[in-house]
């Protein structure tokens, strides 16, 4: 898929201070710290050794994340190179692997890499951002906060198995040594940067993030839990600057319940987060982010703690329900948080020099308090706004993402996108008019409206899954239409809201300073501040729209499964039994025999391959029931074990089969959800895949894919195979495949020449085996038990080597002999070993064709209409006469015999039912007389059985 | 007790008759299944042992049960099951799934069913969800899910196995042989086919994958035995109400089945099939006219429902022509025998019919050309002609060229039945040459 809309922003990488080291024979230097800053933008992002960041993936849903072990480049700075320790993510983790965790894994969870495939310098370029990555205790529950920027980190994953990580380890990453990086998008968004709309230019001026609420009811929990490091109380504290004071004095006195719930909430945590906050403030390279930062959880704890008040005495004291209840006609206390941070907005507007001279200069911030802080909210803008319009675009994009489990085509986002923009833009213009009066209230609106709609969403959901599953696409079309909805009603409620804080605003205009200091914000506050703000209400939707797939969706991921017996199994009680589960074809052989030869050439080259992180094709041949699937299975078994123990790097092995997918291009699907879990369509899919293995990565394992009955994948443009070929080809996809067909011309026969030249000329084909090898097979699965008399098995392995060579034959037919043996064995009581008779007997079974006894069995008049029509083909000299002319040969035929003439109809009836058996081929039953019948049997067989009696 | 057995002996006829009829109707049309399947011990034995170590020893297995219609087949499966279900640990365990080739008429309405019987997460109430795709997918997932000793055994029954070889790829027997071969879910798969070819239906890749066991039933059933069932099916079980009638109405049935006429009878049918579902039609026939009057079968009876059984039925349909048209056949029949079944059309018929007038018809006269056009098309509507080929729309009505479906035997049989036929007519169809 091409996201061709999004522009791709340049970044710009810089060191930050002097190097700290320098390696004379290597001519590298060593560095504290690394400044990323977007093009354009006056936002830096600084990189220090020991923070966790995100890698730019293949997957822009899910960068990798690592957390940063050295920072060095060389003399000219060009090369800027960065030692990693990797982390992995669910995804990332094959899916049979995952099973070890014997738990559903945390959608936010990571894991400790201690692989060593994985090459753990990185391109510093390549660093997206700095994330949030905290140590779970063992034992410990996943926090069950709302806050789905932060990573936690449980056990360690070193390719085989997972263990538990060592705290102090995971310590120094728990707490980054400076300050909290600013919150990352949600995992599943993408890293952004890269590419932004160009919506970003519209929405890159206004404090966005200053007016976000927090309505996430998981983040107020997480408040409530303690575990956010800086409550509003403390930061506030921290903070010399007068109007930060203010704010925080006046909300605090307004809040005086919320500030009670912070203060206990300060104890408990029992840190000293203003002492740190004073830290983070003189630590002069993180200042921006932190500070930022800080404010960021500072207006969203504004909310938060409120809204937590709500929610928590719910009950006692009316007026914090009407946050809750819209229509409440108490809204005193609602305004209190818009007073906030309109304070706030007004701050920053004050006394806020050209913002992109600030990032820069971070001496000067040392010396001066106030402008430091002016620098800070300047530096906050920036920042909320570079995140804002990435947010936008993400919108759209995690959607997919969660939508790409249900299966999306890629036409259909597009759509969704389309239908989406002008929503936006006539969402900012609402915005616009209504901006200057009320400059704070939309995101309040939204954020309760973003939580009821959420809840409906849900509720919509799960009424609406069921259908939805019915069709993947109808289920698109649907979610369409549901976006559409979505927005279009918001607008109007935000519309409606704002009306409604008018009304709050006049009723409360007497009441304090604050609204004096608004009212001098509000001229101040531009165009730029409602832009953004209406584009950041969007991206509160996003994450609510986040949560709601997963829940509904649950049931789908159930792994489905035939229940479990109530009874066990019985075991096999004597030799014949033991012998009979040995011999099933199901039956997995401790080795195979009489196949080393192939199974050393496979593995020979799937072996290089994966050790060389190159790709290639092997095209296998053979006759059903000749055992390549089973050896392709039995070297994948070894290269897994080899693998495990180091000797070859670690790859992963998927497999597909033709015959089990009802449409070739079902292809993409299944490999797609084999490697990576997702869901999607198989236009999707295929686009995903393209790009997986043509983009490097920096770090990927190899993948082997075996493709079974190949020839299923035939497609008119054959472009299946042609991709499936394609992939090894490039450069970075590590793709070994090895595709199974019956035919060994099938290259030749059925693909078109761009298709056979990718394919290679590495082919193999398997013979059918000889009756030695056949022997050889059961022997040894037999292995020692005596159940067969050794001239039976010859017979066996001579009968099938001569017939068809089919392994599975050859098992089936003993396992049959077995059963002969044992019923007979109860009258005979003889040897109880299997022996040539029974064998005999299982061939016979097997083999002789059924229809000389059918027509044994027949009744008189068939066998009469049988020999009539002997008669009329030899009469005509020919293969095939109507009804008719056989008709009259039975009729004499009967006179000969002394059996009364039988009518047309019963001599139709009989006809039909030797037509029915397939004795007989006959044309449709509605011509009547006049249809041809013909033998479908041999004449002689027929006059054979005829005589017989 | 002692009063209700008295009572119990002398039940009235017609009481005695309604629980004969009812007993019978069972035993004919709802095809009770018989207490022991007769001369098929050996196909029963075996394929209660092959599904009995599915069920209790956990091992998959695939059979193919095949037979001319009416042999059993179905009859055969239905007891193993039930034989197989008396046992707990089976009943507790199997799992069945029921496949019809004539309503699973492709993969995806076949998995659906299979979703749906099984009752997998992904069916709520009756309805099944997902797509083709994700169905398969879902119940592969299942499959493969369990192992030997652990998960439940799957019975699947496909009947009109035949006709599952015809959906595309053969996806779903390929799959479900797959699993049978494979450690997966012990599935036992029973098709139920009367095609004797059915092996060379199948895909090479299916076909290696099935265990080639094939269960036939083949009737070898001799005249006596023919009779002695017939007997068997036409007597009143032990656990009757009424004790006397019982033991009147099976001594007569007795002496029926030694009456020569009823022997000859049954001789008849016996040559002609062997088919279960034949026998049941005839005796159904012969029970249907015991009423209280006549509360036994006489041979007569027997005969009546004999020659009801073998009517042809378009040699009857001739009986319901008017003259014209059944002259318009014989006709037909003379230029068949002049031009050695060369097709012929309405021209020529008429210009036939137009020469018997000519020459020696007293009783017939000539019909306007419409009036022969429109009995020319209810002979065709009656499917006694038809057109050559079906692009009729080419030539004109009068010239297309027909075939008439009717033999010899059938036409001179139904004149003479014919009500009132004239005796010219007879003559003329009884003539060499027209």
């Amino acid at each position: 898929m091409k996201y061709s809309s999004r522009l791709r922003i340049r970044r710009v990488y810089a060191w930050r201070g002097r190097h700290s080291s320098f390696n004379r024979k290597l001519k590298i230097y060593d560095y504290h710290s690394l400044a990323i800053s977007v093009e354009g933008l006056p936002r830096i992002t600084i990189i220090n050794i020991g923070q966790h960041i995100l890698i730019e993936s293949e997957d822009e849903d899910n960068p990798y994340v690592a957390k940063v072990v050295r920072l060095f480049g060389d003399e000219s700075g060009k090369q800027k190179k960065a030692t990693v320790q990797w982390f992995v993510r669910v995804s990332e983790v094959p899916p049979n692997k995952l099973k070890q965790l014997g738990r559903e894994p945390h959608p936010q969870e990571i894991f400790f890499y201690q692989g060593r495939s994985c090459d753990d310098e990185v391109n510093a370029e390549s660093i997206l951002r700095p994330v949030q990555v905290k140590h779970v205790d063992g034992a410990a529950p996943f926090p069950d906060d709302g806050d789905r920027d932060a990573l936690y980190v449980k056990l360690s994953w070193d390719s085989k198995n997972f263990q538990m990580v060592d705290s102090d380890l995971m310590d120094s990453a728990a707490a980054p040594p400076s300050s909290v990086p600013p919150p990352p998008p949600k995992p599943s968004l993408p890293p952004s940067p890269p590419c932004s709309p160009p919506a970003a230019a519209l929405a890159s001026q206004g404090p966005a993030r200053r007016a976000l609420p927090t309505p996430d009811p998981a983040v107020m929990r997480r408040v409530a839990s303690g575990e956010v490091r800086y409550s509003r109380a403390t930061a506030s504290a921290g903070k010399p600057c007068h109007a930060a004071e203010a704010e925080s004095l006046h909300s605090a006195t307004k809040l005086s319940a919320s500030k009670c719930l912070s203060a206990r909430r300060r104890n408990t945590t029992a840190r000293t987060p203003g002492v740190r906050k004073k830290l983070a403030l003189c630590s002069p390279e993180k200042k921006s982010m932190s500070r930022d930062d800080v404010l960021d959880q500072l207006l969203d704890e504004d909310l938060e703690s409120e809204v937590m008040l709500a929610q928590r005495l719910s009950s006692s004291p009316p007026h914090t329900l009407t946050l809750t209840h819209r229509l409440t006609p108490l809204r005193k206390p609602r305004m209190k948080p818009s007073t906030v941070i309109i304070n706030r907005l007004q701050i920053s507007e004050m006394d806020s020099p050209p913002s992109s001279i600030r990032v820069d200069d971070s001496t000067r911030e040392l010396l001066d308090k106030s402008p430091q802080q002016g620098d800070v909210m300047e530096a906050g803008l920036p920042t909320g706004s570079v995140k804002t319009p990435r947010r936008r675009i993400a919108t759209p994009r995690g959607k997919c993402a969660s939508r790409g489990q249900k299966a999306t085509t890629p036409s259909q986002k597009k759509e969704t996108k389309i239908l989406r923009e002008p929503s936006l833009g006539s969402l900012a213009e609402v915005d616009h008019e209504d901006s200057p009066m009320l400059p704070v209230t939309t995101p309040r609106s939204s954020k309760r409206k973003s939580a009821c709609l959420s809840s409906s969403r849900i509720r919509k959901q799960l009424n609406l899954e069921e259908q939805q599953d019915v069709d993947s696409d109808a289920d698109d079309v649907d979610s369409d239409a549901d976006d559409a909805d979505e927005f279009l009603p918001s607008k109007k409620e935000l519309q409606s809201s704002s009306e409604e804080e008018e009304e709050e605003e006049e009723s409360v205009l007497d009441s304090e300073e604050v609204v004096v200091v608004r009212k001098r914000a509000r001229p101040t506050s531009s165009k730029k501040t409602t832009t953004t703000r209406s584009s950041t209400r969007t991206p509160r939707k996003t994450p609510n729209k986040k949560i709601t797939p997963g829940t509904p969706r649950t049931p789908r991921r159930a792994t489905p499964s035939i229940p479990s017996r109530s009874l066990p199994a019985r075991q096999p009680a004597n030799v014949l039994e033991e012998a009979r589960t040995r011999l099933h074809v199901s039956a997995v052989p401790e080795s195979l025999p009489c196949r080393e030869q192939e199974f050393q050439d496979i593995y020979s080259f799937v072996e290089s391959k994966v050790m060389d992180g190159t790709g290639g094709c092997m095209y296998i041949s053979g006759v059903p029931g000749t055992g390549k699937t089973a050896t392709v299975h039995e070297v994948m078994r070894c290269l897994q074990h080899a693998a495990d123990e180091d000797e070859i790097p670690p790859f992963q092995f998927i497999e597909i089969n033709g015959m089990k997918m009802t449409d070739p291009h079902q292809a993409y699907v299944q490999i797609l959800q084999k490697l990576t879990g997702q869901k999607a369509t198989a236009d999707h899919a295929a686009a995903l895949l393209e790009k997986r293995f043509s983009n490097p990565a920096p770090r990927k394992e190899s993948t082997v894919l075996l493709v079974d009955e190949l020839d299923l994948l035939w497609t008119r443009k054959q472009n299946v195979m042609y991709n499936l070929f394609d992939w090894p080809t490039r450069r970075h996809a590590r793709l070994v495949v090895l595709t199974i067909a019956n035919t060994m011309d099938l290259p030749e026969r059925i693909m078109i020449n761009r298709v056979a030249s990718r394919l290679g000329l590495t082919r193999m084909s398997f013979q059918p085996y000889s009756f030695k090898q056949l022997q050889q097979i059961i022997t040894s699965r037999l292995n020692k038990v005596k159940a067969f008399e050794e001239d039976a098995l010859q017979l066996v392995s001579r009968k099938v080597a001569a017939l068809s060579g089919d392994a599975r034959r050859c098992l089936d037919i003993c396992r049959r002999a077995t059963e002969i043996c044992e019923h007979s064995a109860a009258d005979r009581s003889a040897t109880g070993l299997v022996a040539m008779s029974h064998v005999m007997e299982a061939l016979n079974e097997m083999f002789s064709s059924a229809y000389i006894n059918a027509i044994k069995c027949a009744s008189v008049q068939e066998q009469l209409l049988l020999r009539a029509i002997i008669a009329e083909f030899r009469r005509l000299g020919l293969e095939e006469a109507t009804f008719q002319q056989v008709f009259v040969q039975h009729q004499a035929l009967c006179r000969v015999e002394g059996l009364q003439p039988i009518s047309v109809s019963e001599g139709l009836a009989v006809c039909q039912r030797l037509g029915a058996c397939r004795i007989l081929l006959l044309e449709p039953s509605r011509l009547g007389v006049l249809q041809r019948v013909r033998l479908n049997v041999s004449q002689d067989d027929v006059v054979f059985a005829l005589k017989a009696d | 007790m002692s009063k209700r057995k008295v009572k119990d002996d002398h039940m009235p006829v017609g009481e005695c008759i309604t629980q004969v009829q009812e007993v019978f109707r069972e035993r004919f049309c709802c095809q009770k299944l018989p207490e022991q399947p007769e001369g098929v011990e050996s196909q029963h034995k075996h394929l209660l042992e092959l599904l009995k170590r599915t069920a209790v020893h956990g091992e998959s297995n695939s059979v193919l049960i095949v037979g001319p219609r009416g042999a059993g087949k179905t009859m055969l499966l239905k007891c193993v099951l039930r034989d197989l279900l008396e046992e707990k640990e089976v009943q507790k365990n199997l799992l069945q799934v029921h496949l019809n080739g004539l309503l699973q008429t492709d993969d995806r309405i076949a998995l659906k069913e299979i979703t749906r019987q099984l009752n997998l997460e992904n069916v709520v109430g009756d309805k099944v969800f997902g797509s083709f795709a994700e169905t398969l997918g879902f119940l592969l997932e299942a499959l493969k899910k369990g192992d030997r000793s652990s998960s439940r055994p799957v019975l699947f029954v496909l009947d009109e196995f035949d006709l599952f070889a015809h959906h595309k790829n053969q996806t779903l027997l390929y799959n479900l042989f797959d699993v049978s071969q494979s450690a997966q879910a012990p599935i036992a798969v029973v098709g139920v086919t009367c095609r004797l070819d059915v092996l060379e239906l199948l895909e090479k890749r299916v076909k290696s994958r099935f265990s080639h066991r094939q269960i036939h039933l083949l009737s070898s059933l001799t005249f006596p035995q023919y009779a002695e069932r017939v007997r068997t099916q036409l007597s009143l079980p032990d656990d009757f109400p009424d004790d006397k009638f019982a033991q009147d109405w099976n001594a007569s049935v007795k002496n029926l089945c030694e009456d020569k006429s009823v022997e000859e009878v049954l001789q008849r049918h016996f040559n002609s099939s062997k088919d279960y579902r034949m026998m049941h039609m005839l005796l159904m026939l012969c029970l249907s006219r015991v009423s209280v009057a006549k509360p036994n079968i006489k041979p007569a009876d027997v005969l009546e429902a004999s020659k009801m059984c073998f009517t042809d039925a378009k040699a009857n349909m001739l009986h319901g022509l008017s003259i014209l048209e059944l002259c318009l056949v014989i006709a037909m029949k003379h230029l068949n025998d002049v031009y050695e079944g060369e097709p012929f059309n309405l021209q020529m018929v008429h210009n036939e019919f137009k020469k018997f007038l000519h020459r020696k018809s007293s009783s017939m006269y000539n019909f306007e050309q419409p009036v022969i056009m429109k009995a020319f098309e209810h002979l065709q509507q009656l499917e006694l002609i038809r057109p050559v080929d079906s692009s009729s729309a080419k030539t004109q009505r009068e010239y297309q060229l027909m075939r008439l479906m009717l033999d010899h035997s059938q036409i001179m049989e139904a004149l003479q039945k014919y009500p009132q036929c004239p005796t010219d007519v007879k003559q003329w169809a009884m003539s060499a040459f027209g």
